[in-house]
């Protein structure tokens, strides 16, 4: 028979929340278009468990220092879309706040490229 | 403290700025393993749904109860300060997953098209996509263990990409290798800027 903690399912038996369960069926931000690099960090530093969803209570202790909407969802596993809703609600809440990344443009930095450079050399 | 943003007072700073480079090649030349050697955590993994944008590719008419279709891409860290953070990001090799190298392109600053010589017509579609979109590339040649050794010019002539476009020999596996792989990148784009600045004339702003 099984024991107490193990469990009934396995990994075969894939997510047993459906990804979109948690953004009630949203599959895209309301509003902020968040890039997979726009860099995000919590305002506050104790997380409101109580009436906070637990995946968005998940999203403010990890993101006490700044990551960008990639690792956020490398480190919750869970699909990058599912990601950007969930962030953006927390944004437009006023959880949380973000960065784009760098511009998009023919014209890169001259400045940031040297930072780069610098910081590549470095390692 | 008259510098004291009054919006987030006692919230934390959000000064840092994010870019990205492009790991491309063929399946299985490497990228993930370059991407670690260089990166400050281990390489992670995120994954994007095939969504409304799959339509045209993947055809769901009959099979909607079809398991949702997922992409992985892997990506490390580099915090060069408090201020910058390089992500490299491994493209995803397959055809099939072209619409989302246009959300990975966005905004990147360059990339590196890793080459295996057994099989250098992998990477043509890489090559291809960077110079279609003036995404400056190099092009780096993993030289695995008892693969010929090619001289970078015979790759140049096999690739047929222009004469400017660096090409150099590596070890993916190699921290230094790969270094310097990102240094050559970061140099070429560098004195690339003037000639990308003449392209077109820069938007007047005010900041």
């Amino acid at each position: 028979m099984m024991s107490g903690d193990e469990s009934w399912f396995d990994e075969a038996a894939g997510p047993l929340v459906r990804p979109y369960a948690m953004t009630r069926g949203r599959t895209r931000p309301a509003s902020n278009k968040l890039d997979m690099i726009t860099l995000v960090v919590a305002v506050r530093a104790d997380v409101d468990t109580v009436t906070l969803d637990p995946e968005y209570a998940e999203i403010l202790r990890l993101c006490q220092r700044p990551l960008s909407v990639a690792e956020v969802s490398a480190q919750l596993d869970l699909p990058l879309v599912v990601v950007k809703v969930l962030l953006s609600d927390l944004i437009d809440s006023g959880y949380m706040i973000f960065r784009p990344p760098m511009r998009a443009t023919r014209v890169p930095d001259k400045n940031l490229l040297q930072a780069v450079l610098d910081g590549v050399r470095r390692l | 403290m008259a510098s004291v943003d009054s919006e987030r007072q006692g919230g934390p700073n959000l000064n840092a700025t994010a870019v990205k480079i492009l790991v491309a090649g063929g399946f299985g030349v490497g990228k993930t393993t370059m991407v670690g050697s260089v990166s400050e955590i281990p390489p992670l993994s995120t994954e994007e749904m095939l969504t409304e944008l799959s339509v045209g590719v993947d055809d769901l008419a009959g099979v909607e109860g079809k398991t949702t279709t997922t992409v992985a891409l892997d990506f490390g860290r580099i915090t060069i300060s408090s201020e910058l953070i390089l992500y490299l990001f491994g493209t995803p090799g397959q055809g099939r997953f072209w619409f989302m190298w246009d959300e990975l392109a966005y905004g990147a600053l360059g990339a590196v098209v890793l080459a295996d010589t057994r099989r250098l017509d992998s990477c043509f579609p890489s090559v291809d996509f960077f110079e279609r979109r003036n995404i400056p590339f190099i092009v780096a040649v993993n030289c695995f263990d008892g693969a010929d050794l090619y001289q970078p010019e015979e790759v140049r002539q096999a690739l047929a990409v222009d004469e400017k476009v660096p090409i150099i020999l590596c070890d993916v596996r190699q921290r230094e290798s790969c270094k310097q792989v990102l240094l050559t990148l970061i140099e070429y784009i560098i004195a690339l800027a003037p000639a990308l600045a003449g392209d077109r004339s820069p938007a007047v702003t005010s900041s």
